[in-house]
C-alpha cells in the first residue's frame, strides 16, 4: 500500500515533496496564511509524516486561492498549488469532503451550472449557491445594484453543443 | 492583425464593461476579433480545485476550436487566461494526458495557436508608439497603480507574459495614454479571488489591504486586466472607501476619444466619475 506521501507525490507529477526543506518562503508569500489553521509548508510536513486526515480535513487546502506564489517563489521548485489541489480531490473523492464546506459548495454550484449552459450565467450560478449553500441574504443589495445595472442578465449566450459539453463532464467524472 | 477571441463567460455579464471595452480598443488599433465558434467556459478555479481532468478538457475543447485558424487566441479575463495557459502547458508535456484530453473532448489538439491576452499584444504586436499616435486626450492627473494579480503572471514558465515580481507592461501602456503610474509593491499581490463569495470576510480584509497600500503609494485610481480582480477591488472594501477601478481597457478608450468609456463607469460600484470630472477628463 502507497504512503500518503506517495499518493500524492503522484498526483502532484512533478518534483517530490521530501525536496522541501522548510525554509517557508511560501508561508511567508501566501495571500491567505493569515486565515490558515496549518502554513502551507507545514502541510508539506504533515504529508511527510503521514498524517492523511488531519491534513484533508484541514481548511487550508480549501483557503488556498491558487495565486501560485508559492510554486512561482519555491528555491526546489515543490508545486504546492498543484498539491492544493490534489489534496482538495482527494478530500472529495475519498468521502472526506470540505472542512469548509461553502467554497466546495460555490464549486459545484458553478461547475454544475457550466453543465447546464457551456458557459456561466452569473444570476443562476449564484441562485444555485444560494441553495446548496443556505446563505440566501449575503450581498443582496449588491446583487439587485448589479440587476439594476444590467449586469446580471438572466438571459446570457449559451453553448450550443451541449452534447460535447456533457460528454466532457461525463467522461472526467470521478468514481 | 487578425486573432482568435475568447471573451469568457465574465465578459458578457458582471464584466461587460470589460468586454465592450476591448473590442472597442481593438477596433481602434486595427486589431479584428474573430470569436471562437461555439466556445464554452474554462472552468475557472472551480475545476481546477476538485478535477483536473476536467479542468484541462474544458479549455482544450476551445483550443482545439480555435484551431480551425492559424492565428493567435486573445483571452482577456486574466482567469480564463491562465486556465488556457495551463492546459496548452499540459497538452504540450504530458503526451499521454494530451491522448486522454483527446479522447474526451474527441478531437484533436496540434498545439498550433498561441493564447495570448490583450496587454502582451498591444505592446508587443501593436506597439506603444501607435497607441501614442492613437491618443487624442492625455489622461493627466490619473495616478493609477497597476495591478496584475495573480493569473497573468504565475506561474511563470505557463503564462510567459511579463516579469513574475515586478511587471511592467501594463505600466508602459497607462504611461503612454499619458497616465502618472505610481510605483509600488503590490502589483502582484492576490485579491482573494473566489473565495469572495463563500468566504468573504477573508476578502475584505486582503482589498483592504491593497486599497491602503494603493493610498499609500500616491494613487487615486487601480487599474487591472482581470474581471475577478476588478470585482474584488471594486466591490469588497470595507464601508466602500475604496478608490476606483478601472479596466485598461476602459482608460485606452478614454484617451484615444472613443466612445463609450462613460455608460461603462456607471456600471462600476465606486463611481470614478467624480474623479475624472475633477481632473477634466470626462
Amino acid at each position: 500500500m502507497k504512503t500518503f506521501l506517495e499518493e500524492v507525490n503522484e498526483r502532484i507529477d512533478g518534483v517530490p515533496l521530501q525536496r522541501c526543506y522548510h525554509c517557508r518562503k511560501c508561508t511567508a508569500g501566501c495571500p491567505t496564511a493569515f486565515a490558515m489553521e496549518h502554513n502551507p509548508n507545514r502541510i508539506i510536513k504533515m504529508i511527510q509524516m503521514g498524517r492523511r486526515a488531519e491534513v484533508l480535513g484541514s481548511a487550508t487546502i480549501w483557503l488556498c486561492v491558487s495565486c501560485e506564489t508559492c510554486i512561482t517563489r519555491c528555491p526546489n521548485e515543490v508545486d504546492i498549488a498543484r498539491m492544493m489541489d490534489a489534496l482538495r480531490q482527494m478530500a472529495i473523492e475519498t468521502g472526506v469532503g470540505a472542512k469548509e464546506k461553502n467554497i466546495l459548495k460555490f464549486h459545484e454550484a458553478f461547475l454544475s451550472n457550466i453543465r447546464i449552459g457551456g458557459r456561466i450565467n452569473e444570476p443562476t450560478m449564484m441562485v444555485q449557491y444560494k441553495l446548496k449553500s443556505g446563505d440566501l441574504f449575503s450581498d443582496m443589495a449588491m446583487g439587485i445594484d448589479m440587476f439594476l445595472k444590467g449586469k446580471l442578465a438572466l438571459v446570457s449566450p449559451r453553448t450550443k453543443d451541449m452534447k460535447a459539453v456533457r460528454r466532457i463532464f461525463e467522461k472526467t467524472r470521478q468514481s | 492583425m487578425k486573432v482568435s477571441y475568447y471573451p469568457g463567460c465574465s465578459l458578457h455579464g458582471t464584466a461587460k464593461e470589460y468586454g465592450q471595452s476591448v473590442v472597442t480598443v481593438s477596433r481602434a488599433l486595427g486589431i479584428e476579433l474573430e470569436e471562437i465558434e461555439d466556445w464554452s467556459c474554462c472552468g475557472a478555479t472551480s475545476a481546477h480545485s476538485t478535477n483536473f481532468k476536467l479542468s484541462v478538457a474544458l479549455p482544450a475543447r476551445d483550443l482545439i476550436a480555435a484551431e480551425t485558424k492559424a492565428q493567435d487566441v486573445m483571452v482577456p479575463c486574466a482567469a480564463c487566461f491562465n486556465r488556457f495557459k495551463t492546459a496548452e502547458h499540459h497538452l504540450r508535456h504530458d503526451p499521454a494526458l494530451k491522448a486522454q484530453i483527446e479522447e474526451i473532448v474527441g478531437g484533436r489538439y496540434q498545439g498550433s495557436v498561441e493564447v495570448r491576452n490583450p496587454i502582451d499584444i498591444i505592446v508587443k504586436d501593436i506597439g506603444l508608439e501607435t497607441l501614442a499616435a492613437k491618443v487624442v486626450r492625455k489622461l493627466e492627473g490619473l495616478k493609477p497603480v497597476s495591478y496584475y494579480g495573480c493569473l497573468l503572471l504565475r506561474p511563470p514558465e505557463v503564462c510567459r507574459f511579463d516579469d513574475t515580481e515586478n511587471p511592467v507592461l501594463l505600466d508602459r501602456i497607462l504611461e503612454t495614454l499619458g497616465a502618472e503610474v505610481r510605483p509600488w509593491s503590490f502589483k502582484t499581490d492576490c485579491c482573494g479571488g473566489s473565495l469572495t463569495i463563500s468566504k468573504t470576510a477573508i476578502v475584505v480584509q486582503m482589498v483592504d489591504r491593497l486599497m491602503a497600500m494603493a493610498r499609500e503609494a500616491g494613487a487615486n485610481c487601480l487599474v487591472t486586466a482581470c474581471p475577478v480582480c476588478m470585482a474584488n477591488l471594486d466591490m469588497r472594501s470595507s464601508g466602500g472607501a475604496g478608490l476606483p477601478v478601472f479596466y485598461f481597457t476602459e482608460l485606452a478608450a478614454l484617451a484615444m476619444g472613443e466612445e463609450g468609456p462613460e455608460g461603462w463607469f456607471k456600471l462600476h460600484r465606486t463611481d470614478p466619475r467624480p474623479l475624472l470630472k475633477g481632473l477634466g477628463l470626462l
